[in-house]
This record gives C-alpha cells, structure tokens and sequence, in this order.
C-alpha cells in the first residue's frame, strides 16, 4: 500500500487535471459556448463575451457562479444573454453583493433578504437607487484616499448598478420590450420610412407610421450607444481596433447609408431566439455569424476561442487546490513515510506548476506580452518563481522542504491573485509608459523573481523557526540544510532583486530622464536589495548565525510584502498605477504575523523543541 | 595615539558599521518614502536624501533627529574605500565581490554627482510653435531686457534667491541698481481701487493698481509656487521708481531710461540652448473605445542657428532625444495641439550605466562560484550516499 502511494496520487491528481482541461460541452439545446466564444472590443481588447461575462461576474459579486431564483446553476454566458436580452428574468438574479451594514441600511434591505446573506437582485435595490445615487455622489466628491469604507462600498455597489444597466443596453434597449422584434423588421421600417421622410421633403418627418418608428428607434440608438459597455460590431475588413462600433452606432449609421450591419442585425436575431427559446434560431445564428467572421478575423476568433477555454479550466484555481495538498503531504512527510509523501507532495508541486506555467504562458499569449503586467500577474508570477527556485531546492534535497514551502507560497499568491482579479478584467492594455515588451521583460520580470526569491528565502525562515521552536523534528543535519538553503536562496534574491532595481534606473532614466527619483516604488525595491546586502553582510562578519540567518529573512518577508503592496497604499509618486486600499489590513495582518514568529524566534535556542531534544 | 588610530581604522573598515549604515539606510528610505505624503517627492529628496543631517521642526526649532542621506552615503563610501584598501589582495575567489564594491563606490559617486550636476527643465510647444530655451519647473529669474534693438533682446537675469537676500545688485550691463525691497516666496495678487486706504507700495508700472499678500509655501508636485516682489530701479541720479514685479503677472513692464528701452519681468529661470525646436506635430493616441493612453509623441524640428543641424526628430515614451548635452523626453501635454517635454542636463548620467554594470558582473561572478562550489561539494556527497 506505502509503494503505491505515491503513483496512486499523481494519477489521481492528473486525472483532476485533464478532467479541467476538456473542451466545454454545451448544457442545454442553445450553443452558448459559441455565443461566449463571440469576440467583442472591451476597454481597448478584443477578447470573448465569456471574458465579459465572468470578469462583470467577479466586479457584481466576487465570483463566477450564478444560482438562478429557482436554484439552478448557470452557465457565465447564460447569465449574460439574460441580462442582455430578458431583463424581466436577470432582475430577479440575486449577484449584486452588499456587505456593509450601512450600505444594506441605506438600501432598506437585512442579510436574510440575500442569497448567502449577502447577494441581492436588481429588483430588490430598484426602490434605494436614488438614494444610492445621492449617497455615491457625495462620496465621490471625498478624494480617494480618504473615503471611508461606507462611502467605498456605495461607489462599488452604484459602478455595479452601473455596469449591469450598461449591459442590459448594449444591445438591446431594456425599456422597450419589442425593441428586438422592431430590428427583426428594420429592413422594411427602414426602406419605407425613408422613402416617407424623403416623399415629404423632411418637413414632416412624422408623416407615416414607418417614419415615425424610425424616429423613435434614431433615439433609442443615440442612448445604446452612449452607454454601451462593449463595442460588439467588428470592423470589416478584421484588424484596425479604432473600427469596432457599437450596436447603436452601427445601427444608426443605416439610417443614413440605408445598409443594415451583419453584426447588429446578428445579435439582434440572437437576442430575439434567447427571448423566444427558439434553440435552432439561435444555433443557426451563431454559426452563421462565426463563418462570416472567419474570413476577415481568423485571428481574434482563434484567441477567443482559447480565451474561453483557459476562462472554462481555470487552471490557477486547480492550481491552488493542488498547491494545498502538496502542502499537507509535505508536512505530514515529516512525521510519516518521508520518501513516499515526500515523493507525492514533490509531483504534486511539479504538476501544479505546470498547470501555472501553462496558464501564464496562455495569458503571455494572449496578451502578446510579457508575464508580467499589472499587480495582479505579478502575484502569479512571485509564486510561480519561488516555486520554480523550491522544485530545485526540493530537487538536490528531498527533505520536504521545498515542497512545504512551494505548497504554502503558490497558495497564498495564487489566493492574493485571486483577490486581485475582483476588479475586472485581469488582461488590461498597458499605459503609455509600460507600453514597452523590452522593459517589462527585463526589468520587471527580474524584480519580481527578486521578489519571489525574498519571500522564499522568509518562508524557510518560518519554517525553521517554527519546526524547531514547535516540534521535534528539526535535526542537526536538516538544521544545517535549511540554513544553507535559506543563505543560498537569499544570494540568488541579492542577484536578482539588485539588477532588477538597477534595470529600472535605466528604464527611469529612458523614460523620465534620471536613474534614481527616491520615488515610493524605487525606493520599495531598494529597500529589499539593501536588506538582502545587510543579511549577507551581517553573516560574513560573524554577526548572525542559523538563527540571526532565519530571523533577519523572516523580516525580508515583511520588507517584501511592504514594497510589493505598501507603496502602492500611499498613493504617491509616477509609480503609483497600481493603487488599491481595500488590502491595508492584511498588510498589517501579515506584518504582525511575522513579527510574531520573530518574537517566538527570540526564545533563547536551549529552549526550541528541537534543540532541548538533541540536548537531552 | 597608536592605539586610536588602530581602534579608529578597526572602525572604518569593520563589516559591523557597514552593516549599521545600510539599516540606518533603509529607516532613512523608509521614512523618505512614508513622508511623501506629505511633503511631495522634491522636498521629500532634498529633506531626507540630499543633506547630511535630518531635521525635525519642534515649535520654532530644527531638531536634528536622523544622519541624511550624504553623511550616511558618504560613511558609507569611506567604509567601503577603508575596507577595499585595508583588506585588497587579488584572488579570483574574491575578484566578483571587489568588482561589485567598485561599482557600488562608482554609484554611491554618480548619485552625488547628479544631486549636485543634475538640473532639470521644460519645454511646452504649441504646433507650429518655436524655442530655442527651456524653463526650469521651480526656479525663478528677474529678466531685465534691453528690447532697444528690436533684432535681438539683451538680457540680465536675476536668480530668485538674491531678490530673497534683498541685497542691491549691480550689473555690469545696467545703468541701474536693482534693489529688492519686499520678497513673497507665495503670493496671492488682488486689484487696488483708487480710494483704497491701503497705499501701494509700487510707485511705478502695474503695480501701483495691485495689492500683494504673502501666501504658505506649497510642496505638492501639481502646484508651484507663485512668488511676488517688489524692485525699486534706482539710477546714480534718480530713483526710476518701485516695481511690483510677480510670477502672476505674465506681461512684462516697459520703461525707458538713457535713451534706452526697457523691459522688466519676473519668469520662471530659462536655459537657452545653441538650437531651436519647432513642434510640427503632437499626437496623442488612446486604445478604441477608451481614455487608456497609449503612446504620445512629438515631431519636431531641430535646427542650428549655423545650419549644420536641420532635421527632424520624433520624441515619444521611452524614446527620448539625446543632444547637445541636454536630454529631451515626452513628459506630458495640454490640450491635442501642445506637448511638454522635459529637458534634462546631467553630465554625469553615464555614470550609474558603468557603475551598474561592474556590480551586476560582479555579483553574478560572486554567486557564480558560489554556486559551483555548492555543486562540486554535492556532487561527491551525492556518491558517497548512493555507493
């Protein structure tokens, strides 16, 4: 049984993985999946409505999943074409999520009125949205940094209000409910109309009924493009971005040109089939409109479809889950079966870091970009570099140590990434600064592995501080192996985290015209250089030993976690893109954690577990 | 006296100070950067990083609480020289950490080189517009211009600090003393009715309509200071008169005196260079469908008063024009039609690129045969255990 341990694990951890990675079947008689895989211009990216669908998901509610009144589970895509185009049904959905006291006070609603005690319906806020509106903009007017979080909250919850209302009205107008059967017959409104309004020479434009329609639908288009959140007519002839219109605009335009747009007149049809629950209609539809796509974007429907794929497998959430079982096997590894836990949490780690290495590498080649592209990449890409530096360690030697700590830091980023998607859209086109593959190749990749190797070097430290202080099991010989691991990563963070510094002085000094600014976020990666220069220095003078090694790395963690999220809290300085707040308190969570463990480092060695062991 | 000198070289070169100052570093980063908040980044720079000792106001009192960033820099550096000269013997072992201190020593110099050499300006062109001089972002000069010759403009800049020392001042090129008599590092400017029971302190030019009223100095980096003082003119045989000269005021103000023409304004500080730019056009492009900047770029023209140089450039992000001494960068833009560029003159900027460089080679060597030993030490281990 102890033999096959080891096999039994990775087989059943790869049949976990291949069972995320199969292609999405369609669960009901529509071909949603087809309709998720439509490409349509958000925010300056051509990415699917599956994208738009989920990543609106995350902003309303903080996940992916939607229960509908009557308990049943539905697709992202599902969910987006009610919204869309039944809002009668996907107001009573209950994804808007409410915590805050106050906020559900203000709204006149309890948190037994939520599903979970916290998600509500569009129908249930409808009474409080002028008052919600007052509230926001009153809080509006506070500046950033110093609203409260009552007044955080009402901005979140009114930008979600927002944002589903723009979707209901992209394509469709959500007021009138034979907007789609009017489109369904434009081409005849449209052809008589025209011929009324010019028979009267435009002094009467409201002569016949067509007429009058036309001028009603002229209006209702001017409002489907003002608030339309994504543009979802593609240019004809495929790449030139600036091309893509919204349906209002497109629509409008064949009031003058007389011509009616593929597109709107597709997701018009689309629309009408969903209303209708006419399943062939729409399948038709959407095969229809994907062939005429084909030949002017192969591209961009390419990159949709494997958008939806990698959205679909979530392999970062798999990841996660593998990165926690590795975790435990490890450290039970130590109290049992050392070679054959060890072995099954050492796989464990390596295939869930090639699930990470896919998923980065998919969204590199999604992105055209580098790894590395906002706060929330680079949470991956901190775990998936200490990770790569605890396979080697765990390599050379298969003490569970790199294993333990690959399990414990690919979770934690991976949840902080997770954190950080809440958002919206993870893939964001870069600001004129950052637009350069060069320097966010070589610099920012480079701190970053600066990063991880710091944060790895601190998670050792725990554990040799934590194994020796609580438990027995820290021997001599595993002792002297972790401090040489702790030592030698903190060389390679030394390396790393100085040329990356150093690299971005030269960016600094292309872009802005100075090496060094003192800036916050300059002044982040220096302090984590010079903390890993004091480490070393302070052990080649004889200052330190094992115990001063794992105490001043633990406090690496700290200085790290400072850089990497502090400074972007202050809200100063030419660096500051990456601002968010709601995080603050988990900083000092984390901080106070490690001061914690360095606290408990500070017991006199005599008194560690494991030392008063070998001494007895 | 032997023994002092011992204990003082122990000290200098000892790894226990190196690793002091380098904490004591980073409190100074730490605060440095936490203070931003509230002084801006350039007080922040010149409070923390570029004085040797912070100070703390307490009431009426500087307080000195913390070693700044030169007299921490500058132990450093000795510690490090100490150290090198002390402890050098040539080893390969120990050829990647030598390099990577040399560079270091290099650094730590660049730094104090651009803190002292570095100055930076900018330069706002219009489409079609021309200069041949940038304005600094802070300073401020008094120009007194000799417009006699409407071909070309003479003129005397005075530096905003000496109409702070309130000093006469007498230039070779004026028939005038200058004589600063109040000065307002801030100000704010108000209209003066006639009946006005406040009596104007300029006796001359526009001033004799307008009140002046000191104002707090501001930090931010989005606002500047607006400076206001008033000059008397006074020539060996007559006073010319008070002025009110202001960074308020954007017109200058004329008078004429032997026979000359006058001019008199108080502007932000200009470089003038041996060259002329010309924006021929300033795009700012955005991703579709949104206000996400993508690139801004500027097309210029550049010409030399000799005609030698007459072409054009393209200055855009991350691609600045590098000339004459002077470096040119896309820093921002008003409007669709107008770019601001920054102008930067640091004769010293190739230092941190070498300085760099040596500590990167180094380190990697360093490391490098770290790692090697490791895996040579292993690697028999290795055997052993399976044997």
């Amino acid at each position: 049984m102890k033999n096959y341990f080891a096999p039994a694990t990775i087989l059943l951890a790869l049949i976990a993985v291949a069972a995320t990675l199969r292609p999405t079947r369609n669960t009901t008689a529509y071909d949603t999946t087809g309709f998720s895989r439509l490409p349509v211009l958000v925010n300056g990216r051509v990415k699917p409505l599956d994208t738009v669908a989920r990543t609106s998901l995350l902003m309303l509610q903080g996940r992916q999943r939607v229960t509908t009144p009557d308990r049943r589970s539905i697709a992202p895509a599902e969910w987006l074409l009610d919204v869309m185009f039944v809002p009668a049904v996907a107001d009573e959905y209950q994804h808007f999520e409410i915590v805050h006291p106050d906020v559900l006070a203000l709204m006149n609603l309890t948190a037994a009125d939520g599903a979970g005690g916290k998600r509500f319906s569009f129908h249930q806020l409808t009474k409080g949205l002028a008052e919600l509106d007052r509230q926001a903009k009153l809080a509006y007017d506070t500046e950033s940094a110093v609203r409260t979080p009552f007044q955080r909250a009402t901005i979140q919850l009114r930008d979600g209000v927002i944002l589903y209302q723009r979707l209901q009205n992209t394509l469709n107008a959500a007021s009138s409910a034979d907007f789609l059967d009017q489109l369904a017959r434009f081409d005849k409104t449209l052809a008589t109309g025209l011929a009324a309004t010019k028979a009267h020479g435009g002094t009467n434009p409201g002569a016949s009924p067509e007429a009058r329609l036309l001028l009603e639908l002229s209006a209702s288009f001017g409002t489907l493009d003002s608030v339309a959140y994504f543009r979802a007519v593609p240019p004809p002839n495929g790449a030139d971005t600036h091309a893509w219109q919204t349906a209002g605009t497109a629509w409008s335009a064949s009031l003058n040109s007389g011509k009616i747009a593929p597109a709107a007149l597709a997701y018009a049809n689309l629309g009408r089939a969903w209303q209708l629950h006419q399943p062939e209609a729409f399948n038709k539809t959407v095969a229809d409109f994907r062939a005429s796509l084909e030949s002017t974007m192969a591209g961009a429907l390419r990159r949709c479809d494997v958008e939806g794929r990698f959205n679909s497998a979530q392999p970062f959430y798999t990841s996660t889950l593998l990165y926690v079982a590795a975790f435990l096997l490890a450290v039970a590894s130590w109290l049992k079966w050392p070679g054959e836990l060890g072995r099954a949490a050492f796989w464990l780690v390596g295939i869930a870091f090639l699930l990470e290495t896919t998923g980065i590498g998919a969204r590199m080649w999604l992105e055209s970009r580098p790894p590395v592209t906002n706060l929330y990449s680079s949470a991956l890409f901190v775990g998936w570099g200490a990770v790569a530096l605890c396979l080697v360690l765990e390599y050379v030697y298969k003490n569970a140590i790199g294993s333990v700590a690959a399990g414990l830091i690919g979770f934690a980023t991976l949840v902080i990434a997770h954190h950080l998607a809440l958002g919206g859209d993870t893939m964001e086109m870069m600001r004129a600064v950052l637009d350069s593959n060069f320097w966010l190749a070589t610099h920012v990749v480079t701190v970053t592995v600066g990063y991880s190797a710091t944060f790895l070097a601190g998670f050792l430290a725990l554990i040799y501080v934590l194994r020796g202080t609580l438990t027995r099991s820290l021997s001599q010989p595993t002792a002297d192996a972790l401090a040489k691991m702790i030592y030698g990563i903190v060389c390679f963070a030394t390396l790393f985290s100085f040329v990356g510094t150093v690299l971005g002085g030269i960016w600094a000094d292309q872009s802005w015209g100075r090496f060094w600014g003192w800036d916050p976020k300059e002044n982040g990666a220096l302090l984590i250089v010079i903390w890993n220069a004091v480490i070393l220095h302070a052990r080649w003078g004889g200052l330190i030993k094992q115990r001063g090694l794992a105490v001043l790395s633990i406090f690496g963690n700290i200085v790290t976690a400072w850089s990497w999220f502090g400074v972007n809290m202050l809200g100063v300085g030419l660096h500051s893109y990456g601002f968010m707040d709601a995080a603050f308190w988990w900083l000092v969570l984390f901080v106070a954690s490690q001061l914690a463990v360095i606290a408990i480092a500070a017991l006199p060695t005599e008194k560690w577990r494991s030392f008063r062991a070998t001494a007895a | 006296m032997k023994d002092l000198l011992t204990s003082l070289r122990d000290f200098f070169v000892s790894l226990k100070l190196t690793v002091a100052l380098l904490v004591f570093g980073m409190i100074l980063v730490f605060a440095g950067t936490l203070d931003q908040v509230n002084l801006g980044i350039w007080a922040t720079q010149e409070k923390y990083f570029r004085s040797f000792i912070v100070y703390t106001r307490v009431g009426d009192f500087a307080v000195p609480v913390f070693p700044g960033g030169y007299l921490i820099g500058g132990l450093l550096l000795i510690n490090l020289v100490a150290a090198h000269v002390y402890r050098f013997t040539f080893t390969w072992r120990k050829s990647g950490i030598q390099l990577a201190h040399a560079g270091l020593i290099l650094l730590l110099i660049g730094e104090l080189l651009s803190g002292l050499w570095q100055k930076d300006f900018a330069m706002r062109l219009t489409e079609s517009e021309s200069k041949n001089y940038a304005e600094a972002f802070r300073e401020n000069e008094l120009a007194i211009i000799d417009a006699t010759d409407d071909k070309f403009d003479e003129v005397v800049a005075i530096p905003e600090p000496l109409l702070a020392k309130k000093s006469p001042i007498q230039h070779p090129k004026l028939p005038f003393r200058v004589v600063p008599k109040t000065y307002y590092p801030n100000s704010v400017l108000s209209a003066r009715k006639a009946d006005s029971p406040v009596a104007a302190e300029a006796t001359a030019g526009f001033g004799e309509r307008i009140l002046a009223a000191p104002q707090p100095m501001t930090y931010k980096t989005d606002e500047r200071n607006l400076p206001t003082a008033f000059v008397e003119l006074a020539a060996p045989d007559k006073s010319l008169g008070t002025y009110l000269v202001s960074l308020h005021l954007v017109m200058p103000q004329e008078f004429e005196y032997g026979g000359r023409k006058w001019k008199l304004i108080l502007r932000t500080a200009r470089i003038y260079q041996p060259f002329s730019l010309t924006l021929l056009k300033f795009n700012h492009d955005r991703y579709a469908g949104t206000d996400i900047p993508k690139n801004f770029s500027s097309r210029l023209k550049l010409q030399t008063p000799d005609g030698r140089d007459d072409r054009e450039v393209l200055i855009y992000m991350n691609n600045p024009l590098r000339y004459a001494g002077l470096t040119f960068y896309q820093s921002g833009y008003e409007g669709e039609r107008t770019t601001i560029l920054q102008v930067v003159h640091n004769p010293s900027w190739l230092v941190p690129y070498v300085a760099c460089t040596l500590m990167t080679l180094g380190l990697a060597i360093q490391f490098g045969i770290h790692l090697l030993g490791f895996a040579g030490r292993r690697a028999p281990q290795a055997a052993t255990a399976t044997a």
